[in-house]
């Protein structure tokens, strides 16, 4: 390799890439066909509706489950398949975490567990959190276990933290909490972050990278910023533009067109209007749905 | 020390809105040159948004101008933009007289800034 290509290489490191990755369960896919180049450094949000394939891309991605068909590589390496890679850190949906244990020997536990564990870092996000460390897990609220659960996630120290719905039965008291804690340590250690919910307006300050899975391929990804600059919400009545239309919806004489298309101009008469994340995903996800049924 | 606000409904991009809460506060002189600003970490903390924006959001002060960083110890104003007029002076307490006269005569909040609003597209 030349020194060239290696700066490049810096340049574009990748936390996460996958090329025509497959997972199938017995005779349904879970994932197929799926294209991802994740940036390391990005807070990235993974959406798309229930059974999309988001869980299964974590899964992959923790190397939890193997790969039925194509290539994945988690920071530059390919998962063996014996659970999460050095660097990775995986927090499913359901938390797992010990009831009758303490918060301190949770702790304990990471420290024995991970070759890597960071304990004084770990023990200060519980600090911050105000848990008492001689607190029994099962005693803490739903906010509070789940910062725990974080808290051991990070005292991994990952280079690429991996969450699946982190924030779901959360009140929305500990949700801004639990996000708190996590750009928290984004910015203490610049870790990568892919993180899902379908819950988009958690997610709009917060993640600086879009991934959109539907019907198990990814439909849309980039950096946010990218993606907004690049589309146009047109308004207006009579023929819509033709160019690189997403969405066209009509109420009455009145036309709503989500484009895709970084230069567009608003025809004489139409109005053009800056997509907010929120519309830019439903859009794409109507579309998408629409073509599966079709199909 | 500033304190951030993020408002999610307002359509404008959260690093756009640091950059203009930190030169209102340069206008208003609640930030002086050799002030720190809070770290990206401390904003965090307190807003629940992403880092990089308030790096980003930082870095546009840095272009105009406004603030440093000193690698180490953090960002740091280098200029105010306090226009006498604008925090003290002739001009704020003729605005405080006109305004009372305002209230006097019965306006509401909304109809005071509704005017004013008007007037200074007016003017410039």
């Amino acid at each position: 390799m030349t020194p060239t290509e290696e700066s490049e290489k810096h340049v574009d490191e990748l936390a996460l890439e996958t090329r025509d990755l497959g997972k199938r369960y017995r005779r349904t896919w879970g994932l197929r066909g799926c294209d991802l180049r994740l940036p390391a450094g990005r807070v990235a949000a993974l959406v798309g509706p229930n059974g999309a394939g988001k869980s299964t891309l974590m899964a992959l991605a923790a190397g939890l489950i193997p790969a039925t068909e194509g290539r994945i590589e988690v920071l530059g390496r390919v998962p063996d398949g014996t659970g999460c890679p050095r660097g990775v850190s995986f927090l499913g949906q359901d938390k797992p975490l010990y009831k009758g244990f303490t918060v301190a020997e949770t702790l304990r536990m990471g420290r024995g567990l991970n070759p890597d564990w960071d304990g004084e870092y770990a023990t200060r996000l519980i600090e911050e959190g105000a848990i008492p460390l001689t607190a029994k897990v099962g005693t803490l609220s739903g906010g509070q276990r789940t910062r725990v659960a974080i808290a051991l996630a990070l005292g991994r120290r990952p280079r690429l933290l991996l969450l699946d719905e982190p924030l779901a039965d959360l009140d929305p008291l500990a949700r801004d909490e639990v996000m708190k804690t996590l750009m928290a340590s984004v910015a203490d250690t610049g870790t990568t972050v892919l993180l899902s919910s379908h819950i988009l307006a958690d997610l709009e300050d917060t993640c600086d990278h879009l991934v959109l899975v539907a019907g198990g391929r990814v439909a849309l990804s980039g950096d946010v910023e990218d993606l907004l600059a690049a589309h146009h919400v047109l308004i207006g009545a009579g023929d819509p533009p033709l160019e690189g239309v997403v969405e066209s919806r009509t109420t009455g004489r009145q036309s709503t067109v989500l484009v895709r298309a970084p230069g567009a101009v608003a025809p004489p008469g139409w109005r053009r209007e800056t997509p907010t994340l929120e519309e830019l995903v439903l859009s794409h996800l109507r579309v998408q749905a629409a073509q599966r049924s079709a199909a | 020390m500033i304190e951030f606000r993020v408002d999610r409904r307002s359509g404008v991009s959260t690093y756009m809105q640091l950059v203009h809460q930190v030169k209102d506060a340069l206008r208003l002189g609640l930030l002086m040159p050799g002030d720190r600003l809070p770290t990206a970490r401390e904003v965090v903390e307190a807003t629940a948004i992403n880092p990089n924006t308030v790096l980003k959001a930082y870095r546009e002060l840095e272009r105009e101008g406004l603030v440093e960083p000193r690698p180490g110890l953090g960002t740091f104003v280098r200029k105010s933009l306090v226009h006498d007029a604008t925090a003290e002076g002739p001009l704020r307490a003729e605005l405080g007289a006109w305004m009372a006269r305002a209230k006097a005569a019965g306006l509401e909040r909304e109809d005071v800034a509704a005017l004013f609003k008007a007037v200074t597209d007016d003017t410039y």
